[in-house]
C-alpha cells in the first residue's frame, strides 16, 4: 500500500469504492444468475399468457393496440419493479442482518454512501436488462420491433435505480422482515394496480388517475409504451424527468436510512 | 503519527442510551506489537473494535489510527487496516479464491498486483489446495483462516481481530495461533480482542484488561501477573462444605480467593508465608489478575 500521509484523506463517491462493491455483486451474481434469469423470464411470460391471451380473448384491442402488445409493454415496468425493489428490500436486509456483508464492506475503505450507491447502480443495471425480457417474449408472440425499443433499457435502468433505492430505504427503516408486508400490501400492490399495466388509467375514476400521475410505475409504463408505439414529445420528457426525480429523492433517503442502520 | 503508535485512544466514551459501553478508555498500540484486549463478554471490546473502523462513532475522546483522526479520516485509515470480524461474513456461495478476489477490489489493489496478493494470502492461510472450494463446503477452522487471509490481501499495516478463535475447538485454535504468531513475527501490528486467557498470554506483547468499558490494567502479561497475582496460586479441591471452610480460612488470613466451579483458588500464596493448606500449587495467570482487579470471572 502507499505510505500514509495526512493528505491521503479520501473523498466521497470514489470510483474504486463503487467498483469494489460492484465487483462483489458481479462475482456473486455469477453464482446464481441462472435462477434469477429463469424467474425473470418465466414471470412475464406467465403474465403475458394469462392476461394477454385471457383478456385478449375478451378484448381484442386496448387503446388501439393488440391486447398482448399492450400488456407486454406494461409488464416491462412490472419486471423492473420485481427485479429492483424486491431484491433491494430482501437482499439488503439479509446482507445487513444475517450475512453481515455490510460490516465487512464498511470495514474496507468504503462509506455507506458509496455502498448504497453501488448497490443501487447494480440493481438498476439488472433491472435495465431484465426489464427488456417481456418485450422479447412479446416479440416471440408477434409484437412488431421498432427503433424506439432501443431506449427501453435506459428507461428501465432509470426506473430500476429509483425502485432499488426505494427497496434499500425500506430495508434501512425496517425493524424486521415482517415490516415488509406492510410495504408490499399498502404501497407496492396499489401502485402496481394503478400503473396502467393491464388496463388504461383513463377508464378509472378521477382520484385513481391523479394517483397514477404520482406513481413512478405509471410513468415507466407509459414511457415504455410510447417508446414502442411512438413517442409523445414533451409529455414523455416530463415523465422521464419524474423518474429521474424519483430516483434522486429515493437515493438520498436510502443513504440516510442505511447510515442510521449501519453506523451507530 | 504521534510517536510510534498505530492506535492512540484518549478518554474515549461510547454510550448506547443509558448504557456506557466504553468509558474513558485510553489505549496505545505501538507499531510492530500485538496488543490483546482481554475481558468478559460485554466489557466493551467489540464496541472498541467498531470504533476503530468508524462503524461506531465515539461520543467523547480522541481516536487516532495510523496517524489518521477518527471519524473524519477513517476511510484513509481503513485502507491500511485489515479487519477480522467476530462473526463470519464470508460470501458462502463463492469460492475461497473469489472471496479473496472481491477483497482485492475493495482494498484497491491494482490489476497488476491482484494475482500475487491472492496467492500470498492463500499460502499464508494454508488454503492453496482449497482455492476452488465453495465457502459453505469448508470446515469452521478453514473459514476462520480464510477470514484472516481476506484481511491480509492488501498487506495492511494494522490488523484488527475481534475474538479470532471464538467458538473453535482447541486444535483449530492452535492452528490459528500459529498463523497470528507468523504475522506478528513479520512485524504486522495487531490489536486482538479475546476472552481466552491463554490466547492473550501466548500472543500479546501487552494486554489491556477491560471491565465495564474501562481499562483496569495494562502491561505485558507476565508483568501483570507478577505485579497483581504473584507467582503462584493454590488450587484446593473438595466437597462444597470443605471449600467454604477453606474460603473462610484464607479470607481470615488476608488472602483473596475465587471459586472455579469444582475448586477454590487461593491467590498470592507465595507472598503469605504464614498460610498453608493442602492443595495443588499452580503458576498464577492473567485470569487471577482479572479476578483480583475486578472481582469478576472472565470466561
Amino acid at each position: 500500500m502507499a505510505t500514509a500521509s495526512r493528505t491521503a484523506r479520501l473523498g466521497r463517491l470514489e470510483r474504486p469504492a463503487l467498483t469494489g462493491v460492484l465487483v462483489r455483486e458481479v462475482v456473486n451474481f455469477s453464482s446464481f444468475w441462472r435462477s434469477t434469469t429463469f424467474s425473470s423470464t418465466v414471470e412475464p411470460t406467465i403474465y403475458l399468457l394469462a392476461f394477454g391471451f385471457g383478456f385478449g380473448a375478451l378484448v381484442g384491442r386496448i387503446e388501439g393496440q393488440r391486447t398482448v402488445d399492450f400488456i407486454a409493454t406494461g409488464t416491462v415496468a412490472t419486471a423492473v419493479l420485481f427485479s429492483a425493489a424486491f431484491p433491494a428490500m430482501f437482499g439488503t436486509f439479509v446482507k445487513y442482518q444475517f450475512q453481515r456483508t455490510y460490516d465487512a464492506i464498511l470495514a474496507a475503505p468504503v462509506d455507506t454512501e458509496e455502498l448504497v450507491t453501488a448497490e443501487a447502480l447494480w440493481m438498476a443495471t439488472r433491472a435495465g436488462l431484465y426489464g427488456c425480457v417481456p418485450l422479447l417474449v412479446a416479440m416471440a408472440f408477434g409484437l412488431n420491433p421498432s427503433w424506439g425499443m432501443l431506449v427501453v433499457p435506459f428507461i428501465a435502468w432509470t426506473a430500476g435505480f429509483g425502485w432499488a433505492c426505494f427497496g434499500i430505504m425500506v430495508a434501512g427503516f425496517a425493524k424486521s422482515f415482517e415490516n415488509f408486508n406492510y410495504i408490499v400490501s399498502a404501497v407496492l400492490t396499489p401502485l402496481f394496480l394503478v400503473a396502467g399495466t393491464f388496463f388504461p388509467l383513463s377508464r378509472l375514476p378521477r382520484w385513481a388517475q391523479i394517483l397514477g400521475e404520482v406513481n413512478p410505475l405509471h410513468h415507466c409504463v407509459q414511457l415504455v409504451r410510447d417508446a414502442v408505439f411512438g413517442f409523445a414529445g414533451w409529455v414523455d420528457l416530463a415523465r422521464y424527468g419524474a423518474l429521474v426525480l424519483f430516483g434522486l429523492i429515493m437515493w438520498r433517503i436510502a443513504i440516510h436510512a442505511m447510515e442510521q442502520k449501519l453506523v451507530d | 503519527m504521534s510517536g510510534d503508535l498505530a492506535i492512540r485512544l484518549r478518554g474515549v466514551v461510547k454510550r448506547y442510551g443509558a448504557i456506557t459501553a466504553v468509558n474513558e478508555l485510553d489505549l496505545d498500540v505501538p507499531v510492530g506489537t500485538c496488543v490483546g484486549l482481554l475481558g468478559p463478554n460485554g466489557a466493551g471490546k467489540s464496541t472498541t473494535m467498531r470504533l476503530l473502523t468508524a462503524q461506531s462513532i465515539a461520543d467523547e475522546g480522541e481516536l487516532e489510527v495510523l496517524g489518521f483522526r477518527l471519524p473524519e479520516e477513517s476511510k484513509a485509515a481503513r485502507a491500511q487496516c485489515g479487519v477480522v470480524p467476530q462473526l463470519d461474513n464470508l460470501d458462502v456461495t463463492l469460492t475461497v479464491e473469489q472471496n479473496l478476489l472481491v477483497f482485492t477490489h475493495l482494498y484497491r489493489i491494482g490489476r497488476a498486483d491482484r494475482r500475487d496478493a491472492i496467492e500470498r494470502a492463500l499460502k499464508m492461510a494454508n488454503l492453496v489446495e482449497r482455492r476452488d472450494s465453495r465457502v459453505d463446503k469448508l470446515s469452521g477452522g478453514m473459514r476462520r483462516r480464510l477470514l484472516i487471509a481476506r484481511s491480509l490481501v492488501h498487506r495492511p499495516r494494522l490488523v484488527l481481530m475481534d475474538e479470532p478463535t471464538v467458538g473453535l475447538d482447541p486444535q483449530v485454535r492452535q492452528e490459528l495461533w500459529a498463523l497470528i504468531d507468523a504475522l506478528r513475527v513479520e512485524g504486522t501490528t495487531i490489536l486482538m480482542s479475546t476472552h481466552y486467557i491463554e490466547e492473550a498470554q501466548r500472543l500479546a506483547d501487552t494486554v489491556l484488561i477491560m471491565s465495564h468499558g474501562r481499562a483496569v490494567a495494562a502491561g505485558p502479561p507476565a508483568e501483570l501477573v507478577a505485579e497483581h497475582a504473584g507467582r503462584e496460586a493454590l488450587e484446593v479441591y473438595g466437597p462444597p462444605a470443605r471449600l467454604a471452610e477453606v474460603e473462610a480460612d484464607a479470607g481470615a488470613a488476608g488472602l483473596r480467593t475465587r471459586r472455579t466451579g469444582t475448586s477454590i483458588s487461593i491467590l498470592g500464596v507465595d507472598r503469605n508465608g504464614g498460610y498453608s493448606v493442602d492443595g495443588e500449587r499452580r503458576p498464577a495467570n492473567l485470569e487471577d489478575v482479572f479476578v483480583l482487579l475486578t472481582g469478576e470471572e472472565i470466561a
